[in-house]
């Protein structure tokens, strides 16, 4: 088994048309909660928040928060279903959203 | 129905004009997202788990085929294909995007409807009666006080920062198809000896964290006194409403905090304390709007359709979806139909663009160009001929909305709950599924009967849970999906909430729970006792037995 | 802060006093409510111009006997989200106030229009908008369905409009 990280992923949606989108080591917004840094301590957070903020000045993004995930075996994977339901679309429409588009997360909403 | 005059016209084109430049100066940075949200939110516009979502207001529920048809072309081009009907009347896409949302305002415009009021802490879209104009019950029809109040409602200068939002429903009829007891305000006609309508003032109903039935402010107010006396509810309102806890803002806990005595005796104080011509409603302009409503030319029919009767006799499935789906128009020869938007498995209220455009069709055809969205999210074609109601079933049937479930078990009402709803704590829209799939054996449902199961993803009730006969209340218990039922709530002129039945239940074990309940009520019931009058009558013992007994 | 008026930028000759200092030798002066009452025996012999800032928990019949007296109302928005005292606005003009009736505190464009309409006339506004976004913004919409409100903006009630030949209730003059 492969060790399991815990940190906090910045997420936020794009302003022009909502899209949930997570924040990624280069500094940019992706779809993809798998390219999101996941900050594991608080140095790295207060980088993703400034970050962040600026966006949001910049009318990138708007609605801007952490939420805690975890790495497991190199993928992201949301602590709260709620999020995961983010990174996902709606459940009862598996033909719409991230999961119908190429840019899911790897973990489903609720246990397999 | 009502038609926009040039002053409509122009009042919803200079707010679509004003919410296209908000939107610019957004997008371009001039205005922050703090000022922004209230202004968007004004228009409909909300921020939801995916994307931005429009809450379009369908007046009274009350829409023409143009409109549904614009609904449906508005699905297509800016959503992703589809719309869901509310349990406000209203619909909502899911996936809009901001770059687009001045557009869409524009395309409903061009139509004669509008975003305005449909969120934020002021007065919503006013809701009434799906069958208005046509039950067989009706005193009056209620959709001319409707346009009055929605008038004089858009962007009222004095309530458009009131403590929290404001929900007004009226009907016209005895038997209560829009809940109005459950409203911040609702009104109901009477009629006196002398013949003269007069409305019943209900206020401080609601439902969310604190359900609360309406008192009644007065038994009989005269239709022009109107105006005014709804100014002095909202001014007590907005004067003295809690504004320290969004939980406590709502106008139900004012009249339930310092009681409704004292409250009555504020509004009739403030009532009398100022002059009311100014705000008088004038005979003219309710008899303006009153013509709009006028009833379409209905021929002269028999009560008895022979045509009818055979197609009955010779399909049974037809026969079936007759029986539940249809309901007495006031004019012989005529039908209401029911579009249960509840077929099993489906997804409560949603349509495809495509269906709208279907439904609208037939109503073009069938209908009198009139269709109604009902609190319990299906489409009503208020006004066809008996004659006509098989071909409007072959139609419907073959664009999936033929089912037969009106007002049984898989007629539920659910709120989009965490599939999409950003203030969700549970889905919603999965258990409605699930139930409707596990009652759609026909005989099965039918000898269930009528019976109103209402969910809920969260405590803020938009789905209706504590006035269902059965209720589902979807929470989060340690990040986990949780269910609380409840039993014997109802939303009619004998409204009640309902009582929390014990624990609640895992995600995957709601069906064989509602499956429990309704195999009780049927060991219980007396011969055609409806499943609320069972409860009533026997209470939640034998309900909690069944269910907790074994555990 | 900007005090806007007709819709200019206009000096405040009204002075804004605490709760003890003294009113003399003063040409216009505003008091806190609680002062109004505390010291009504004095200030009805003030010879000047006498106003009072209210509170959005003040009740509008509490202040009906000093109102006669009073040539300035300060009515307080601490959120703009609180429309408390677009009540109170209201009911003071409806009971026939016809002085300077001045919004104060968290007041946005936006909400310019619907303050107009509800009978203030002047406005405390924050120094980072200009005159042209405050100009704009009193005449955002031409057309108010409600009756029965103040039109300094100049919109017209659709009511009448539609219904020609119906004379709407009188304009209330404005202050100043």
């Amino acid at each position: 088994m492969s060790e399991i990280e815990k940190g906090q992923v910045m997420t936020a949606n794009r302003l022009r048309d909502g899209e949930v989108v997570f924040l990624t080591r280069a500094g940019v917004w992706s779809e993809k909660i798998d390219e999101a840094v996941l900050a594991l301590e608080p140095q790295a957070k207060a980088a993703l928040e400034t970050r962040a903020l600026d966006d949001v000045k910049k009318t990138l993004v708007t609605g801007q928060y952490f939420f805690d995930a975890e790495r497991i075996n190199g993928r992201i994977r949301a602590n709260h279903f709620r999020e995961r339901v983010r990174t996902l679309g709606p459940s009862v429409r598996p033909d719409l959203g991230k999961q119908a588009n190429g840019t899911a997360g790897g973990f489903p909403v609720f246990k397999d | 129905m009502y038609r926009y005059d040039e002053f409509d016209h122009q009042f919803v084109g200079e707010r679509t004009a004003q919410f296209r430049d908000q939107a610019n100066r957004r997008l371009s940075g001039e205005m922050s997202e703090d000022e922004f949200r209230p202004l968007r939110l004004m228009n409909g516009l909300y921020l939801q788990l995916h994307a931005y979502m429009l809450r379009v207001a369908i007046p009274y529920g009350t829409l023409s085929s143009r409109q549904m048809r614009q609904l449906g072309m508005i699905a297509d081009k800016y959503d992703k294909g589809y719309g869901h009907f509310t349990t406000r009347q209203n619909i909502q896409y899911n996936w809009i995007k901001l770059e687009d949302a001045a557009d869409i305002l524009q395309a409903l415009a061009d139509v004669e409807m509008h975003a305005i009021q449909t969120s934020g802490n002021c007065i919503r879209n006013v809701t009434t009666d799906h069958w208005a104009g046509a039950a067989a019950d009706e005193i009056s029809d209620p959709r001319p006080v409707g346009e009055l109040i929605r008038q004089w409602s858009s962007l009222h200068p004095e309530f458009s920062f009131l403590p929290r939002k404001f929900k007004i429903a009226i009907t016209g009829a005895p038997h209560d198809r829009a809940a109005v007891k459950v409203h911040d305000i609702g009104m109901r006609l009477h009629r006196n000896d002398k013949g003269e309508a007069g409305w019943e003032v209900m206020v401080g109903g609601g439902q969310g964290r604190t359900p609360m039935i309406a008192v009644t402010v007065r038994e009989f107010l005269p239709e022009k006194e109107l105006i005014p006396y709804l100014e002095a509810i909202m001014r007590v309102y907005n004067l003295y409403g809690r504004r320290d806890n969004k939980y406590k803002a709502r106008i139900k806990i004012l009249v339930h905090e310092i009681g409704a005595e004292k409250f009555r005796s504020e509004v009739e104080a403030e009532y009398a304390r100022h002059p009311q011509q100014q705000t008088q409603v004038e005979e003219r302009e309710l008899s303006r709007i009153t013509a709009y409503f006028a009833d379409p030319k209905f021929e002269k029919l028999s009560r008895f359709n022979p045509a009818f009767e055979d197609a009955r006799r010779g399909n049974a499935a037809f026969a079936r979806w007759a029986k539940n789906n249809l309901a007495t128009h006031k004019k012989d020869g005529y039908a209401i139909v029911n579009i249960s938007l509840k077929a099993p498995g489906e997804i409560p209220g949603d349509a495809t663009g495509e269906q709208m455009r279907v439904m609208a069709d037939l109503a073009e055809r069938y209908s009198h160009d009139e269709l109604r969205v009902s609190h319990a999210q299906n489409i009503v074609l208020p006004h066809v001929k008996l004659s006509d109601v098989f071909a409007v079933w072959q139609a419907l049937s073959e664009h999936g909305l033929g089912a037969a479930n009106y007002g049984l078990a898989g007629d539920i009402i659910a709120c989009p709950g965490l599939d999409y709803c950003s203030l969700a704590t549970a889905r919603s829209i999965p258990i409605a599924q699930a139930i409707s799939r596990r009652f759609a054996d026909f005989d099965r449902e039918q000898d269930i009967g009528n019976i109103k199961i209402n969910i809920s993803g969260c405590i803020n009730a938009c789905g209706h849970h504590h006035v269902g006969h059965i209720g589902i209340l979807g929470l989060d218990k340690a990040g986990e999906e949780y269910y609380q039922i409840t039993l014997g709530g109802s939303s009619s002129e004998n409204a009640a909430i309902g009582t929390i039945l014990g624990p609640g239940f895992a995600f995957e074990d709601v069906p064989d729970v509602i499956e429990k309940i309704l195999a009780t009520y049927l060991k219980t019931r007396h011969a055609g006792e409806e499943f609320l009058a069972t409860y009533r009558r026997v209470g939640a013992k034998p309900f909690k037995e069944a269910l907790y007994a074994a555990a | 802060m900007p005090l806007l008026k007709n819709n200019a930028f206009v000096a405040d000759d009204w002075v804004h006093l605490d709760d003890d200092t003294p009113v003399a030798d003063q040409q216009r002066v505003t008091v806190s409510v609680e002062r109004l009452v505390r010291d009504w025996d004095d200030l009805v012999r003030f010879p000047g111009l006498l106003g009072v800032r209210l509170t959005n928990t003040s009740r509008e019949h509490d202040l009906t006997p000093y109102v006669p007296q009073l040539a300035l109302i300060a009515l307080p928005f601490p959120a703009y989200t609180d429309g408390r005292s677009y009540s109170l606005a209201r009911q003071l003009r409806l009971d026939g106030y016809q002085s300077e009736l001045r919004a104060t505190g968290n007041i946005l464009p936006d909400q310019l229009q619907f303050m107009l309409q509800v009978g203030f006339d002047t406005f405390e506004v924050p120094e980072r908008f200009g005159l042209d976004v405050w100009q704009k913004a009193s005449r955002q919409m031409s057309l108010a369905y409600q009756r029965g409100l103040f039109r300094k903006a100049g919109e017209r009630e659709v009511w009448s409009e539609r219904h020609q030949g119906f004379t709407p209730w009188e304009e209330q003059p404005h202050a100043g």
